[in-house]
């Protein structure tokens, strides 16, 4: 019993941390329409940041600097919000597809320098020692899952109230408008971008926290944690739950965590050990078919409020051409 | 009135389900003629027109093309059936040369056929000879009006559509255009266009309509059209100097 | 620093630019960055493998033709590895591109194409493993050519094909009516259908290009390097960053953008390392956005 509610808080625990990335996800998707598929890179950065400025020094490479953990949070929301804002300012005046293919090298050059730049990430064996909130706690497992479960809980819920409260505010609404008319939003000028770039690199910021959350809770991070499958995943979380939906990113995260969890215990209990990457494969095949899926049949997720098709006026009418000529 | 080529009937078309631009306007055009449909701004000219030619979707009503039921043919049909549709703006390929934008629209034609038909255009359209390595978006507003409209006959349609083919034009060039449409129709081809200068294109034009909210509310010859009051009052009462902002192209 | 990095820059450049030909089509006619194009390379080749393991299965083993170290099954081979690649492309436009471009969002579009990739790659590690794989084993000996370079008889062989590949795309883009039609449709998709252009005809066309010149691509990097399921999403950055270079919709642009990073690579990978390799790319995809964006040969977007 006390192992299932410590599984139960694990699996909430690691499920909420993704929501947090999805959340954030959600803002620069769902709400501006800001096309991330490098999200696994600002992950990362978070990380790689969190976990440097906290491990105790270590003579192989460049710090740690024993700082308390709440400073490596900040300043993985910092570091990860100035390389999305970066990002943001180099593709914002284009079209999307660009945005899509720089953040896409984004994740390519992050995923290279964790491997590579052995001083400062300690290379393909990743940081470990990394200081755990409850590390005290940790010879009763069920108590330090419980509170780190704790801790994601309201990190998350504070992330997504603020969300809530942002898209409201004035702000979300011309991220809305932006959203709705890619063309008026590039011609638009510089206060757009601006606003844009602004979303962008929160977005940014909260992955990172994300990520960092993640390195304390694990107090351990290399760059297979960090390959495109995460984007997928994450983007997979969205859809599902419905962009523009900050509950739905919650659940959508929470739900397709279940199923790839729920389905990785199914092929490690169906499949002989050496079947056992080849059945991981599979289950990558299951969830991109997945992806697709919805895309066709329900573009909107379970709480998407992304409209289809501008209804009214003189867009509706230019989306109506387009389409007519779509294929 | 002669032989009829194309005969719209009713026809009720749209971009959204439920909200049609285009409320039942019929219209005929006989072989050899100059057929002009004229009307206030955001009559519903354009979106007829282009319902005409496969690019509004109809929801009712019938065209039919030297008795051929074409209301459901696709645009990119049109050329074969025997209808050339020459847009009111981005008419032209800018980045292909003249020639190719020239052969780019001989897809229906015997191969062979192409270089000799491509020589006709060029007679017709002598300013486009010397510039038929330019690249089309370098010509002048006139010249690609020409290309456009050469682009139109070079597949022998049985009838050549045009949006406003003036619209945009400095004056010099207007006459030039309205010319070049009386010299094309001597050449017997049928012509129908949308036109907002109504002065310049009832000069040229055999018959004319007066489109309303998306109906055709009147007919007649072109020539006394000017002068009728109906007319007057429907479109012409509250025809400004130069006409307008464009309205909903 | 040696010379051989021109050699080996060409072969890794007409690589990239042989993936980036696909890429620059599908952007400037359906409008949507395919992340799966990387991916139709790995499953080209492997079914070029395949098919070659087929004949050698049937007919034994046939020497290769000298100098090189493959023979006529692999050259039969890959012809139905191209067939087999644009048919793939085709029916993933079928059931996928297609129906989500018709409902008007090209975003979407992409999103799928990246759902898309992760779907075939895995399938791919699912069916062939991770473990690399190779057409041959032999070892070819490479001769020195003057200035401290040296090349193979493969690798001549295959600079050679590209070229003529690419000289027939070029020729069948300005000298054809499905060129001139590709053109039409890439400049004015509305004019294109006036001027009685079959879009959907066109659309077919564009992803069999683009599906045969990934197969081949992916087939010589299996010749050179290795085959692995990841073959493709590995050079996507490389094919992305070469199509905007050139300047989207051009071909030759493409494939001088590929050239250009390809030398860029080899340049890199002599002086700083090859675990740097992958960067290059990024650096100039960053620079290009900043000071020109339309690429070399581009135009600026309507």
């Amino acid at each position: 019993m006390i192992d299932i509610i410590g599984y139960g808080a694990f699996f909430l625990t690691t499920a909420l941390i993704f929501s947090l990335v999805t959340l954030g996800l959600n803002l620069q998707w769902g709400l501006t329409g800001l096309f991330n598929v490098g999200l696994a890179g600002f992950v990362a950065i978070g990380a790689y940041t969190s976990a440097l400025l906290t491990t105790p020094d270590d003579a192989a490479r460049l710090g740690g600097f024993g700082l308390p953990i709440l400073v490596g949070w900040l300043g993985a929301m910092v570091v990860g919000g100035i390389a999305a804002a970066l990002t943001g300012m180099a593709t914002l005046r284009l079209r999307s597809d660009y945005l899509a293919i720089t953040t896409f090298g984004v994740a390519v050059v992050v995923q290279l320098v964790a491997l590579n730049a052995q001083k400062l990430t300690g290379g393909p064996f990743g940081i470990g020692f990394i200081p755990r909130p409850f590390g005290s706690l940790a010879e009763t497992p069920l108590l330090f899952n419980l509170s780190n479960l704790a801790v994601v809980c309201a990190v998350t819920l504070i992330a997504y109230l603020a969300l809530e409260h942002l898209s409201r505010s004035p702000w979300g609404r011309v991220l809305k408008a932006l959203r709705e008319d890619e063309r008026a939003a590039i011609s638009l000028g510089k206060s757009a971008r601006f606003y844009r770039v602004q979303a962008f690199a929160v977005g940014g910021a909260i992955m990172a926290l994300a990520g960092a959350l993640q390195a304390h809770f694990t107090g351990f991070i290399a760059p297979d944690n960090y390959l495109p499958i995460l984007t997928f995943q994450v983007w997979v979380m969205l859809i599902v739950g419905g962009s523009g939906s900050n509950l739905g990113a919650v659940i959508g995260s929470i739900l397709v965590w279940g199923i790839w969890a729920g389905s990785g215990t199914l092929t490690s209990a169906l499949f002989a050990p050496e079947q056992q990457a080849r059945a991981a494969s599979l289950q990558i095949v299951a969830i991109g078919v997945m992806l697709c899926v919805i895309l066709l049949i329900r573009p909107n997720g379970l709480f998407g409020d992304r409209p289809r098709r501008p209804r009214f006026g003189k867009r509706a009418k230019a989306a109506a051409i387009k389409s007519s000529f779509g294929s | 009135m002669s032989e009829t080529v194309l005969d719209v009937h009713d026809l009720e078309a749209g971009y959204e389900p439920g909200v049609p631009i285009v409320r039942g306007a019929s219209i005929t055009v006989g072989k050899g003629e100059i057929v002009v449909v004229l009307g206030p701004n955001g009559a519903g000219k354009s979106s007829f027109i282009k319902a005409i030619a496969g690019l509004v979707p109809i929801t009712a009503g019938t065209v039919f093309l030297d008795g051929k039921d074409i209301t459901a043919a696709p645009a990119h049909t049109m050329v074969r059936l025997g209808l050339a549709f020459v847009p009111q703006t981005e008419n032209i390929f800018p980045l292909m040369s003249v020639e190719d934008n020239l052969k780019v629209a001989c897809g229906i034609l015997e191969r062979r056929e192409i270089p000799a038909r491509i020589d006709e255009m060029y007679a017709a359209f002598p300013d486009l000879v010397r510039q038929r390595r330019t690249a089309a978006g370098n010509l002048s507003g006139g010249q690609r009006q020409m290309l456009a409209v050469a682009r139109a006959l070079i597949v022998h349609p049985k009838v050549l559509v045009l949006d406003e083919p003036s619209a945009g034009l400095s004056p010099k060039f207007v006459s030039m255009v309205f010319e070049m449409l009386a010299g094309i129709r001597k050449s017997g081809v049928t012509i129908l266009l949308v036109e907002q200068n109504a002065k310049a294109a009832l000069a040229i034009g055999d018959r004319a309509y007066v489109l309303v909210e998306g109906k055709d509310r009147h007919e007649g010859v072109a020539s006394e059209l000017w002068n009728d009051p109906v007319v007057a009052e429907l479109y012409l009462g509250q025809r400004p100097a130069r006409a307008g902002k464009g309205g909903a192209a | 620093m040696s010379l051989q990095f021109v050699v080996d820059g060409l072969l890794t450049g007409s690589m990239i630019g042989l993936g980036a030909i696909g890429v620059t089509l599908t952007y400037s006619i359906l409008r949507f960055s395919n992340f799966a194009h990387g991916d139709f390379m790995a499953w080209g080749t492997y079914a070029t493998l395949a098919v070659v393991s087929a004949i050698g299965a049937t007919f034994g083993r046939m020497a290769p033709i000298a100098p090189l170290s493959f023979g006529w099954p692999l050259l039969v081979a890959l012809v139905v590895g191209m067939a087999f690649t644009a048919l793939l492309a085709l029916l993933l436009d079928k059931v996928l591109f297609s129906r989500l471009r018709s409902q008007g969002q090209a975003i979407i579009v992409v999103m799928a194409s990246f759902g898309a990739s992760m779907a075939l790659r895995s399938l791919l590690e699912f069916t062939f493993t991770s473990r690399p794989t190779y057409f041959s084993r032999a070892i070819q000996i490479a001769m020195p050519v003057g200035f401290g370079i040296r090349i193979t008889p493969d690798q001549i062989a295959l600079l050679l094909l590209t070229a003529v590949l690419v000289l027939g795309v070029h020729l069948l883009m300005t000298r054809t009516q499905t060129g001139r039609a590709m053109q039409a449709l890439s400049q004015n998709a509305a004019l294109a259908r006036i001027v009685g252009i079959d879009v959907a005809s066109v659309v077919r066309v564009t992803w069999v290009i683009g599906g045969a010149l990934a197969c081949v691509a992916g087939v010589t990097i299996g010749i050179l390097v290795q085959i692995r399921p990841f073959m493709g999403f590995d050079m996507l950055l490389p094919m992305f960053a070469a199509a905007i270079l050139g300047g989207i919709g051009s071909i030759p642009g493409a494939v001088l953008g590929g050239l250009i990073i390809g030398l860029a690579e080899a340049a890199a990978v002599q002086l700083i390392g090859a675990e740097w390799r992958a960067a290059v790319s990024f650096i100039i995809l960053m620079a290009v956005l900043f000071v020109r964006p339309i690429g070399l040969f581009g135009v600026r977007e309507r």
